[in-house]
């Protein structure tokens, strides 16, 4: 089982892969849109992203609410339990 | 004389002879062949194995996150088109001081962002329709090219995409003409671009028996008008002009490689794929530029041929040559797809590139591979570079494609910097 920071960190490259934010500024308390200047696209590919890296399932529903890089961390470890 | 005066102030390149301008005309007007085998895998086993390939990836130009989101096609256009406007003397963002309103784009592509298109299908079928990009639309369609460049430049006067085949990249060249000689725009971006070097379209052109199946010598498969051609080669790339009037070049100082001074279209209204034989239609796209542009025909000094290699195409277009220049033409022509293949809705831009930069630096690339000329074309073909004289220069640049399109454009050296010096 990954670690919060493990989580973190996997989700952290994805977010610099795709729309280039420097990995560690990917932080817990940041909104991918307010403070990391994802747009809604990028953010779409990040989430599907995720669900290959993490082996989970984020519905379009879920993944609305998803705001900041901890509600997308606790997502996926609560769906990966 | 009515016509606005539309001088070319600004050029970019990215080609199978180099990564910019001045590389691509060097190897142009030194005769050097950018095709060369596809080492790729999936190359292995089809019938035409060869292509004019980048000689700089775009990868090492690009932002790796804007690189990304665009298409293969879209990224050259971008470069040729950030070249250009930093050789017309502009600037980005605050230091752009066009007025946005009286800017547009123009620029071409025949096929479009296929790398996109079936890239995409392969990860659908593959791993399901969850995992296919969100961004698949925006960078497969034709008109990503000219809007990207657009957002980049802040051109709010209309994002424009001729398609018409091989013919394309022309066609948006004297587009954007029309959009400054009718008022509608002060400068326009405009050109072509193609990137379709992928399974698919490689082995579609061979079941056409299009495409040239000389693999195991690549450098001498691309031969417009040689008795041995056996078809065309692929090609990718992008050339972009920037395009002004003449007042708002010279208000800013700007420098000048010469004048757009007529474009001319046609169509066969014949067949699909083969050219009209009889040449007349290709010629009056040539004699209506000459009209436009007020000039004769004995003032062409200079012809680049589209002459893609093909056995029935070369020799339609020496007649249509004939047809509109006069059988005892002086014009020297050259077929610069000998060396860079065939770029389809990128040829037009960069061999009106070609031609304009023969005008200005008095010099005609050569036609390589030109061994064993067709008998009867009855046209002089350069096969080693050739000076053009001093004084005044006009030239035109045929593209035409499939589906009977034809545009002829014609430029002069008339207001080159290098003239007024």
């Amino acid at each position: 089982m990954a670690t919060t920071e493990e989580i973190r960190s996997d989700l952290a490259e994805i977010v610099n892969e795709v729309a280039g934010v420097p990995a560690d500024d990917v932080q817990l308390d940041k909104s991918f849109t307010d403070d990391l200047d994802v747009d809604s696209l990028s953010m779409v590919e990040i989430i599907y992203a995720a669900e290959e890296k993490f082996g989970v399932s984020i519905p379009d529903e879920e993944a609305k609410n998803l705001k900041t890089v901890g509600d997308a961390v606790a997502y996926i470890e609560r769906a990966a339990a | 004389m009515s016509r606005t005066p539309v001088v070319v102030t600004g050029l970019g390149a990215t080609t199978p002879l180099g990564g910019d301008v001045e590389s691509t005309w060097a190897n142009m007007v030194a005769g050097k062949s950018g095709v060369r085998a596809i080492e790729a895998d999936w190359a292995a086993d089809l019938p035409a194995r060869i292509a004019g390939q980048l000689v700089v990836d775009p990868a090492e130009v690009l932002d790796r996150v804007e690189a990304r989101r665009l298409d293969r096609f879209a990224q050259l256009a971008i470069i040729a088109a950030n070249q250009a406007w930093l050789d017309a003397g502009y600037g980005f963002g605050e230091d752009n001081p066009v007025d946005r309103e009286r800017l547009a784009t123009s620029i071409g592509t025949g096929i479009g962002g296929m790398h996109t298109l079936l890239g995409q299908w392969d990860i659908q079928k593959e791993k399901g329709g969850r995992r296919v990009s969100p961004l698949t639309v925006p960078m497969l369609m034709g008109n990503a090219a000219a809007a990207q460049v657009s957002i980049r430049l802040g051109a709010q006067a209309g994002a424009h995409t001729p398609i018409s085949a091989c013919a394309t990249s022309n066609e948006a060249i004297a587009h954007g003409l029309d959009l400054i000689r009718l008022g509608r725009a002060d400068v326009v971006v405009a050109g072509g671009s193609e990137s379709v070097i992928h399974p698919l379209p490689i082995n579609a052109f061979s079941q056409m028996q299009a495409t040239s199946r000389r693999n195991d010598e690549p450098e001498l498969a691309s031969r417009p008008f040689d008795r041995d051609r056996d078809g065309f080669v692929l090609g990718e790339g992008a050339a972009i002009f920037v395009l002004e009037t003449l007042e708002h070049a010279q208000a800013r100082g700007a420098k000048i490689y010469g004048e757009l001074a007529g474009a001319g279209t046609t169509s066969d209204a014949f067949d699909i794929v083969q050219p009209d034989p009889s040449g007349l239609s290709q010629g009056r796209a040539m004699k209506i530029a000459l009209k436009e542009a007020e000039l004769e025909p004995a003032d062409i000094v200079h012809v680049n041929a589209h002459a893609t290699s093909t056995p029935t195409g070369d020799p339609a277009e020496a007649t249509s040559i004939r047809y509109a220049l006069g059988d005892d033409t002086a014009a020297i022509v050259t077929a610069t797809k000998s060396m860079t293949g065939h770029l389809l809705g990128g040829a037009g831009a960069l061999e009106s590139m070609a031609t304009l930069l023969a005008l200005y630096h008095r010099v005609v690339p050569p036609t390589i591979n030109l061994d064993n000329p067709e008998p009867g074309l009855g046209i002089d073909i350069a096969t080693t570079a050739r000076d053009l004289p001093a004084g005044d220069l006009a030239g035109i640049n045929n593209s035409f494609g499939f589906g009977g399109h034809n545009v002829a454009v014609a430029f002069t050296n008339q207001y080159a910097t290098n003239r007024q010096v």
